[in-house]
């Protein structure tokens, strides 16, 4: 991987407008790159708002949507990940992270995991993706992932694998838990706890980007983050308010990680696809499915 | 949970530890969201201002509170509503925390709107029908305040009553939102502690005051300190009746709470529409509120 600083754009979308979102992005963009960074990334459906429920149609784009072509032409100085809903040429609509470098989508990212329980209804609305990858940029190998799909560590670990130096998330979090004594929200202790362990166990860099703001009365509690491979925050962003926050990812510190700690080198891919396969065909041929 | 070892039923300490526990919260963290909640929910309708309806009580302590530290004291105006029975000591600790704040306020007597209404009856009304008729002409007195201040109505129906359905629909549940809506009784104290709501507000005994001497925990037949265990165990945690009652919660309290909530389910939720077509409003028409904002 080669040194990169990356800013992580801490924003606070309006559910539903597209134009207002997209404007917001530009500004931080410019921002970004004007202060040094060579990536900056935005939290998950940044460019739609989150809670669309009936709105979905209205805000999903494909990927070679004109209205994204001010995005495409600002990651010519600036790489930039954000968040939006992608329709599918058979009208399928899913939530999606996309790499942009140099004006072209670089990877996409669908996010696998649509969250379908409490206060949540993606999967009436939204249709989910089917795979995990890293992909290859200039700066190295990267890998993205969203919100719902890190709350399944199977996902980090695919990426890992597959030879990710840096894993982003990208989330609207929703803020919940305000249980005495944390000082914190419950849901940011969890996420916190998250970021740290996959970076400390896959010995890479864990970019967390999550929205602040409201909708419908649910808060985004922001707190995003850089942690580096060995488990140190590198970076926060303050919790509840938007910002843009700046960091530097060395290839040293991977090096330096991987040599201590070399988990990474260790890991058994073939064992865990071997057992994977055969736990998925005994659960099929058992249970239909 | 079990007979013990010498047969005597002890209580689930860790079901009740559990409640306790859940119970409290950080009322600093807390107060930031709701703070943010406040003037997020609002601004985003173009509007800086709020309206309260405070009664004395802690609930619109609270509220009232919450809104003054989210726009400020001069954009919230309390609006005072007695009826003549109302305890005149509510009035007193309304215009404490008023001057407190710094915010200002008005005092609208609902009595000759009340006692008109209640004249125009065949009959003498129960005190049911009486206080809902009360807090229904609150409401229409407050969203008029609502218009002439350009504020939107800050709620102040918390969670214990909102799920035992404690309250009079578009009366006092009625709001633009409502930012302790998610906080049981005894939560909403120790958020008061936190706002530095006057103690006379914080110590006395609940009550709707919507007749002399009313007090919320008499009419009820609990105390708040144990049916916000209950309901906590129940709705957040998600226990079972039964597990409460294995825990050492009485059982009668237990089913009374259960009941409660099921039988007042309608008062949280909008009107039912009857579905005809295709795509009925909240049915499958289903946009969020925040639309566009």
């Amino acid at each position: 991987m080669h040194d990169f600083q990356l800013a992580l754009a801490q924003v606070r979308p309006a559910l539903g407008d597209l134009e207002h979102n997209l404007a917001l992005h530009l500004d931080y963009i410019e921002r970004a790159a004007t202060d040094g960074a060579d990536v900056v990334v935005f939290p998950e459906q940044s460019l739609t708002g989150y809670f669309l429920s009936d709105l979905v149609p209205d805000v999903a784009l494909p990927r070679d949507d004109p209205r994204l072509d001010p995005l495409r032409e600002a990651s010519r100085r600036i790489d930039v990940i954000f968040g939006f809903v992608e329709e599918t040429s058979d009208h399928r609509f899913l939530p999606a992270a996309g790499y942009l470098h140099k004006g072209e989508f670089v990877h996409v990212h669908h996010k696998v995991y649509l969250v379908t329980y409490g206060l949540f209804d993606e999967a009436r609305d939204l249709a989910g993706g089917g795979s995990v990858r890293a992909f290859d940029t200039p700066i190295g190998r990267q890998a993205m992932l969203i919100c719902e799909d890190l709350w399944h560590p199977t996902t980090a670990s695919i990426a890992a694998a597959d030879g990710a130096d840096v894993i982003y998330g990208l989330s609207s979090s929703p803020g919940r838990g305000v249980a005495g004594g944390t000082h914190e929200l419950g849901s940011a202790e969890t996420w916190r706890a998250m970021n740290r362990l996959y970076a400390t166990l896959h010995v890479c860099y864990v970019v967390h980007c999550n929205r602040v703001g409201f909708e419908d009365g649910v808060n985004f509690w922001g707190g995003s983050e850089v942690v580096g491979p060995d488990g140190e925050v590198l970076a926060r962003a303050p919790d509840f308010e938007e910002a843009l926050v700046f960091a530097t990812l060395a290839d040293a510190s991977l090096r330096r990680q991987r040599t201590r700690l070399p988990l990474r080198r260790d890991e058994n891919v073939t064992l865990n696809g071997l057992e994977f396969a055969r736990i998925a065909a005994q659960r099929h041929w058992r249970d239909d499915g | 949970m079990r007979p013990s070892a010498t047969g005597e039923m002890t209580v689930d300490v860790s079901l009740r530890e559990r409640a306790r526990r859940g119970l409290d919260l950080d009322s600093g963290l807390t107060c930031r969201v709701l703070e943010a909640f406040i003037r997020d929910e609002i601004e985003k309708f173009g509007i800086q201002r709020a309206v309260v309806a405070l009664s004395g009580g802690i609930d619109s302590a609270v509220s009232c509170a919450l809104a003054a530290r989210a726009f400020g004291p001069k954009r919230v105006l309390a609006v005072l509503m007695p009826y003549r029975t109302s305890n005149p000591a509510s009035r007193g600790d309304a215009e404490t925390l008023v001057d407190q704040l710094g915010i200002p306020s008005t005092v609208i007597e609902i009595s000759a709107a009340v006692d008109g209404l209640l004249g125009e009856l065949d009959e003498e009304p129960n005190p049911l029908r009486r206080g809902n008729i009360m807090a229904r002409a609150r409401m229409i007195a407050l969203y008029d305040q609502s218009e002439a201040f350009g504020g939107l109505v800050v709620g102040t129906s918390n969670k214990t009553e909102l799920l035992l359905g404690y309250g009079t629909q578009f009366g006092d549940m009625a709001s633009a939102v409502n930012p302790i809506g998610d906080l049981y009784k005894t939560q909403v104290r120790a958020v008061a502690t936190a706002l530095d709501v006057p103690a006379a507000i914080r110590d006395k005994a609940p009550s709707a005051d919507l007749w002399v001497g009313q007090s919320d925990e008499d009419e009820l037949g609990f105390d708040y300190a144990t049916a916000d265990q209950v309901l906590y165990l129940l709705i957040d945690e998600m226990y079972a009746p039964a597990d409460l009652i294995d825990g050492g919660f009485d059982a009668d309290l237990v089913h009374d709470l259960q009941r409660r909530v099921v039988r007042s389910q309608f008062k949280r939720r909008l009107p039912l529409i009857a579905k005809l077509s295709n795509r009925t409003i909240d049915r499958d028409f289903r946009y969020p509120r925040d639309w566009g904002r």
